[in-house]
């Protein structure tokens, strides 16, 4: 591989979404709906991974990281008065998802603070309590819509600008996993003891890994909110977290591609069980109890199963 | 560089308690730039708990180390390994899904003088410097004989390759004091010979110092200058190898642990 191989994949991803969306108008409003959310999702996993597969850290936070996102670009947008189509909205989109991504990242360094302290389901608990502290908050701030949701979101986001951001979050974060550098991450993940006496500033790393998993999820809740134009706290729950961690999960800890497959699949998996209308939660349900146990590793990664990571962190714990 | 005078490690009137337990008490230890010393003692003398420490994974309840002549109690591990201690544990600690290159890539980050940003965006410099990291990973591989197994799972080599791996890795943080914690552990005869032999040739070709936690008496007395003994927690003997083999309370610490 040469040396810019990475990043002429990069342009070309980009061109390539850019051409697609010129015939965007061709493709049926329901299947763009569910390309874009694949594109949405494949941001929020990818990133997750970064935070839970390769530095090792349990969160489940990632819906308030993507709500302060989403909120925060819809309030920059409405303030500028973008109009889908208008050629200020090529500034304006790009302006309000990159302070959407920095107001999460500044919550993620505020979640990766706790994160110094607390391992394994300690930490998982107190990301959720964050994340829903953040919708509570926004459900009781009225210049947010409230409970009623904040309408009126300009429709910016086409298949473009998601894949776009998909290809930029792919890009960094395998560049980075794949750096001497971002071999820290995964030292944290294997064993923080020994990382740490090799030279490691754990602590920085796991603020790091918060910190740009963040921000990526508040990019992703940006693209979501030009997407669907209204939001409202309950689509940020504790529940959107989980299926996030699902899409980490069943993809395989610590493996990009899985990760990409799989968040690309459980977003089709239920709008492909529709028409068994009532079965569907119970399909889908039972679909991930089987893959967890016929393949604890994901479908996808050997790299890293979550009952490993139990192990690993259980061996934290060991005598030095 | 290392030709400047004094010691490189001074642990003074060191002391640990862990709740009433004293797992340490008053120790002494010097240690020159280009000392070899070997740390010997019953299981459950403490010697561990030096190592941790020095390293800054305990602090002492008392005392202080001295490193290059500056204290280093309440540093953080990262940051004592940044100094330029490096050591290896009693119970491997390999990166377990890391092959064998990565463990030592890890050891390398500290030095790295461009981080995140350079990663990321992959700017020029960051090639550079990423074919540096190469050139010096694959330089200590040599001399070790480690790069056939290179791109190996470190934990899944054979016992000995692991211990070695595990020096190598402590190596490559570029230290002025090695720590070996029970190196020849669960190794069989051969590979014994063969590691007091990479002992020897670390000190020489890196020139540094090195504190060597052993059991196995051939190996300690075979390749070390100056010898303490630890009993409970107290230095009971320090001396040459001759001296320590016929001093009669190691004699005795060591037949109490027999009689046990
Ligand atoms: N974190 C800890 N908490 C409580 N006690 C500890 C702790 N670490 C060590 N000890 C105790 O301190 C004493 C010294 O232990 P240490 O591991 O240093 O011995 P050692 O000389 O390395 O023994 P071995 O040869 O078996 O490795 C032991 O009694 C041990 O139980
Ligand atoms: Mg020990």
């Amino acid at each position: 591989m040469g040396v810019h191989a990475t990043k002429v994949v990069l342009l070309a991803a980009i061109a390539i979404s850019f051409i697609v969306s010129l015939f965007q108008s061709q493709i049926n409003p329901y299947f763009l709906q569910i390309i874009i959310y694949i594109g949405i999702n494949i941001i929020l996993a990818t990133s997750l991974n970064l935070i839970n597969g390769y530095a090792g850290q349990f969160s489940l936070g990632h819906a308030g990281f993507m709500a302060l996102g989403g909120y925060t670009g819809a309030v920059v947008s409405t303030t500028l008065g973008a109009t889908p189509g208008g050629s200020s909205a090529v500034i304006i989109l790009p302006l309000a998802l990159v302070l959407g991504g920095i107001v999460a990242a500044l919550a993620g360094l505020l979640v990766g603070i706790p994160s110094l302290r607390l391992r394994g389901d300690y930490l998982a608990i107190t990301t959720l309590g964050f994340g829903e502290i953040i919708r509570v908050v926004i459900q009781n701030l009225d210049f947010l819509g409230g409970a009623r949701g904040f309408t009126g979101i300009p429709k910016l986001t086409n298949f473009f600008w998601v894949f776009s951001v998909v290809s930029i979050t792919v890009f960094v974060i395998s560049n980075l996993v794949n750096s001497s550098y971002g071999k820290g991450f995964l030292a944290v993940r294997d064993d923080e003891i020994a990382a740490q006496a090799m030279g490691i500033n754990t602590t920085k790393y796991k603020v790091v890994a918060f910190v740009t998993g963040a921000f990526f999820a508040g990019v992703a809740g940006g693209l979501y909110a030009h997407f669907v134009s209204y939001i409202n706290p309950q689509q940020f729950s504790f529940i959107r977290s989980i299926e996030i961690v699902v899409m980490v999960i069943v993809g395989g800890m610590g493996n990009t591609p899985g990760v990409i497959i799989a968040a690309a699949l459980l977003t089709i998996l239920p709008e492909a069980l529709r028409p068994i209308a009532e079965y569907r939660m119970v399909i889908y349900s039972l679909s991930l109890v089987i893959i967890m146990i016929t393949r604890p590793q994901g479908l996808f990664g050997r790299e890293l199963s979550l009952r490993s990571l139990l192990g690993r962190l259980r061996k934290q714990a060991m005598p030095v | 560089m290392n030709s400047a005078p004094g010691n490189i490690l001074e642990l003074k009137a060191c002391g640990i308690n862990f709740g009433g337990l004293t797992a340490v008490s008053a120790l002494e230890v010097a240690i020159g730039r280009r000392d070899l010393l070997g740390m010997i003692g019953p299981n459950g003398a403490g010697k561990t708990t030096v190592f941790n420490m020095i390293t800054g994974v305990y602090q002492p309840t008392k005392g202080s180390v001295l490193f290059d002549g500056r204290n280093i109690v309440g540093l953080k591990p990262y940051q004592i390994a940044g100094l330029g201690i490096g050591r290896t544990f009693q119970n491997i600690r390999l990166f377990p899904s890391l092959t064998v290159y990565e463990n030592i890539q890890v050891s390398l980050v500290k030095t790295l003088r461009h981080g995140f940003s350079h990663s990321t965006l992959q700017l020029p410099r960051f090639h550079e410097e990423e074919r540096a990291v190469r050139a010096s990973i694959v330089e200590l591989l040599e001399i070790f004989n480690l790069t056939h197994v290179m791109n190996e799972r470190a934990t899944s080599l054979p016992y000995g390759d692991q211990r070695r791996t595990e020096i190598v890795r402590a190596l490559a943080t570029k230290p002025q004091l090695l720590l070996l914690d029970e190196p020849a552990a669960g190794m069989n005869a051969t590979e014994k010979v063969e590691l007091m032999r990479l002992i020897r040739l670390v000190k020489e070709r890196f020139d540094i110092a090195i504190l060597l936690i052993e059991h196995d008496m051939k190996v300690v007395m075979g390749i070390c200058e100056r010898i303490i003994v630890l009993d409970y927690g107290i230095k009971i003997a320090e001396g040459p190898p001759e001296a320590i083999r016929n001093n009669l309370s190691v004699i005795e610490a060591y037949l109490g642990e027999q009689a046990a």
